[in-house]
């Protein structure tokens, strides 16, 4: 295996406190040494100007295989995630059929090994056939490979059996991941009640259906000593109840998207399908409940809940076209332009939500450039500036709300194991 | 006849939008044009004139995937009048039932020489997403509780008409406002033209939010009744409701319905108008709908009007003799 230095950079590495400029020498897919004498065979990466971070990680993707394959692949998911400077994703399991046995952690594992351009870990699912219903066969999925456990794509409705997953999961010390939405708040729902939903006489979902179960989930990890983790943050009485839980030492963390802290339901003015998510885009209110969430700890993780959609999925009357935005080619150009540049975030505080903090909460040896770690690294323009044309993205679906969008920075070279996966070519 | 059709020529000039999706998005000068060509339509009308041919050799269809008869009649006739074909397409014999997505449809139906595309659906911005997709022209004829924009219309020609002006009214909307098109396209349009606007019925279906567009909110008909010069009275949509949002139709009557003794305390010459169709009993007794009151039907024939306006300003060209 090649050798490569990457020279001139600057370090930033949270897992370990650094941020100082420093050669970085890798060596058979592993982190060997810092500032090393260079032997002259090495490839060398000329780093200067750019940010050298630990390999990111998002850990809400769906990658749609099996069942969904016109949506994405696992191919095509992992190229957009070292498209978007991913080098770890965690996928979720509201597959066909949904990953609730051992059989499809196996394929879904497989599968990436052989295709995949990143490391892809598995949630699997709480329940049975996504059913909500009774406890998938956790242990064996966690001897399996599966690093989490959610029935994402609808919560975990039952309140008993969200107890007994609290309860049971921490047998294997794994978070239960939830989708926070109480259904009977949100049927017929197509975005965020309030101002908006009302001009445009859209069927609201109100905030309320996500900070009811998030309340619910937390005193039910509090009583059970369970560990939560309250997936794609979207209200202002969430982040304040997740805030007051973990003063309280309750097990909780929470992940942002990109999209929940950069838009509002302002943009449902268009009618435009790729709009359309579940938690929808908030007022602005919510948005800056968001913000302060990610500034000041409560928010752990930015993740990018990448939900790819066939065109012919998307194009159709806005009750139809299903839920959810491909996210994994935008989400960094969004965490420098909307947290770092504006100062909300530093360097080492939005990358924390993107290394460590994930690999911490999944429990993976990834996030950190410690030497002896796997060689995950993405290196980061932090100015070059790109525009965003659905048909360059990686991923096989192109419903992005941010067509056209005026980019600033973006990852340039991204290794993986000691590869490079992806370099980018200036255009797009 | 000349007289008439210079005066539509001379509306029509520097006309340039394709597009009627809502009064949202249109200015005051846009909805007077409108107003004042329909006014030509309706004069001529009255005079006897019914035929055209101001849209000879042009298409229309009507694109509905809802249940209507008057919408669909009014735009079918309005086209007709001016010249134009109809074409009639129903959701429940087409494609749609073999999969085909909406806009499939419509663009199929536009490679056959199309001109305009009439669009009623239950899902608020479909018209929108066939104007994105359409080269054609694209008119709204109600899309869920969003707008029904030609009905807030023929409702503003009706009042300019009976009262004289807009501008200075206090306009009261009644009833199911969360989920009706026609109470938001009336919000837009008589706010444009000046006049103050109450939305009324009980707190489950009048959101407070309105308050932060400039519209009044009451949950009290029988408070605003003296303060009115219109009463649009709105019809309870029950197909459109997941649970009932009040505890009956008798509460609901007696709190909202306007009847001959509610009538008593209004203002003079107050005007009753209803966009139909109209639960009697419920939104509005029988003796207040048929009173002298009541421009109910004078509403269907405007709407007529509003509709040939609509169609000539989009889709006419101003060069023909």
């Amino acid at each position: 295996m090649e050798r490569i230095l990457i020279r001139g950079g600057r370090v930033i590495d949270p897992s370990q406190g650094l941020d100082d400029h420093i050669d970085i020498l890798i060596e058979d897919g592993k982190i060997a040494a810092y500032n090393p004498t260079a032997r002259g065979d090495e490839r060398v990466i000329d780093a200067r100007g750019k940010i050298v971070s630990p390999g990111l990680i998002d850990m809400h993707v769906h990658l749609r295989e099996p069942g969904h394959e016109d949506d994405e692949t696992i191919a095509t998911g992992t190229r957009a995630a070292v498209a978007g400077g991913f080098t770890s994703i965690a996928c979720c399991p509201n597959t066909d059929p949904p990953i609730d046995t051992p059989a499809t952690v196996e394929f879904v594992r497989q599968k990436a090994a052989r295709d995949g351009h990143c490391n892809v870990y598995v949630i699997a699912c709480v329940s049975k056939d996504r059913k909500g219903e009774e406890l998938a066969e956790i242990g064996q999925l966690v001897a399996a490979g599966a690093v989490a456990f959610s029935d994402d794509g609808a919560p975990v409705y039952d309140p008993e059996l969200m107890r007994r997953a609290f309860e049971y999961c921490l047998m294997f010390d794994k978070p239960v991941c939830n989708h926070c939405e109480i259904p009977e708040l949100t049927r017929n729902g197509v975005m965020h009640e309030g101002l908006v939903s009302l001009i445009l006489g859209l069927p609201g979902i109100p905030a309320a259906a996500e900070s009811v179960m998030v309340a619910r989930d937390i005193a039910l990890a509090e009583a059970t000593g369970g560990r939560l983790h309250v997936m794609h943050v979207s209200t202002l009485g969430s982040v304040d109840a997740i805030r007051r839980a973990k003063a309280r030492g309750v097990r909780v963390t929470a992940e942002v998207t990109p999209h929940h802290f950069t838009l509002t339901d302002e943009s449902l003015r268009t009618f435009d399908s790729n709009f359309k998510m579940n938690p929808p885009l908030r007022s602005k209110e919510h948005v800056k409940a968001c913000l302060e969430g990610l500034r000041d700890g409560t928010i752990d993780v930015i993740a990018t809940d990448h939900a790819p959609h066939a065109k012919e999925k998307k194009m159709q009357e806005l009750d139809r076209a299903p839920f959810g935005i491909v996210g994994l080619e935008t989400a960094l150009s969004l965490v420098i332009m909307r947290l770092i540049k504006p100062g909300i975030l530093s360097w080492s505080e939005a990358l924390a939500k993107l290394t460590v903090n994930p690999a911490r909460i999944l429990g993976i040896p990834k996030g950190t450039l410690q030497i002896g770690a796997d060689a995950d690294v993405t290196i980061i323009d932090p100015d070059v500036k790109w525009t965003v044309d659905p048909e360059q993205l990686h991923s096989k679906s192109k419903n992005t709300p941010f067509a056209g969008w005026e980019m600033e920075g973006r990852a340039t070279v991204v290794i993986v194991g000691g590869a490079i996966k992806y370099e980018w070519g200036g255009h797009g | 006849m000349d007289e008439f059709q210079s005066q539509l020529l001379e509306l029509r000039a520097g006309w340039c939008r394709r597009h009627l999706l809502s009064l949202e998005e249109l200015s005051a000068e846009e909805i007077v044009r409108i107003l004042d060509t329909a006014q030509v339509f309706r004069r001529a009308f009255d005079r006897g004139i019914r035929k055209w041919s101001l849209l000879t050799g042009k298409t229309c269809v009507n694109l509905f995937f809802e249940n209507s008869t008057r919408t669909r009649n009014s735009f079918s006739l309005a086209a007709r009048r001016l010249g134009a074909d109809v074409v009639d397409f129903s959701a429940a014999t087409s494609s749609l039932s073999k999969g085909e997505t909406v806009v499939d449809t419509a663009r199929n139906l536009e490679a056959m020489g199309i001109d305009a595309v009439v669009v009623r659906h239950s899902t608020p911005g479909t018209p929108h997403l066939l104007a994105k997709s359409l080269r054609c022209s694209v008119i709204n004829a109600g899309d869920g509780p969003h707008e029904h924009p030609t009905q807030g219309l023929l409702d503003i020609l009706t009042i300019r008409q009976r009262l004289g002006r807009v501008e200075g009214l206090t306009v009261a909307l009644v009833g199911d406002i969360a989920h009706s098109r026609t109470a938001r396209s009336n919000i837009w349009g008589v706010k444009k033209l000046g006049a103050h606007v109450i939305v009324c019925g009980p707190s489950t279906l009048v959101s407070r939010d309105w308050e932060k567009l400039g519209v009044e909110y009451s949950y009290s008909l029988d408070e605003i009744l003296p303060r009115v010069d219109v009463l649009n009275l709105l019809r309870i949509q029950f197909e459109r409701q997941t649970r009932r949002p009040f505890p009956s139709v008798r509460e609901y009557a007696l709190l909202y319905a306007m009847n001959a003794e509610r009538l008593a305390r209004t203002k003079p010459g107050i005007l009753i108008i209803a966009p139909g169709p109209i639960n009697r009993g419920v939104e509005v007794t029988a003796d207040v709908a048929d009173g002298k009151h009541s421009a109910i039907l004078d509403q269907v024939t405007n709407g007529v009007a509003v509709r040939m306006a609509v169609l000539w300003l989009l889709t006419g060209t101003t060069d023909q003799k």
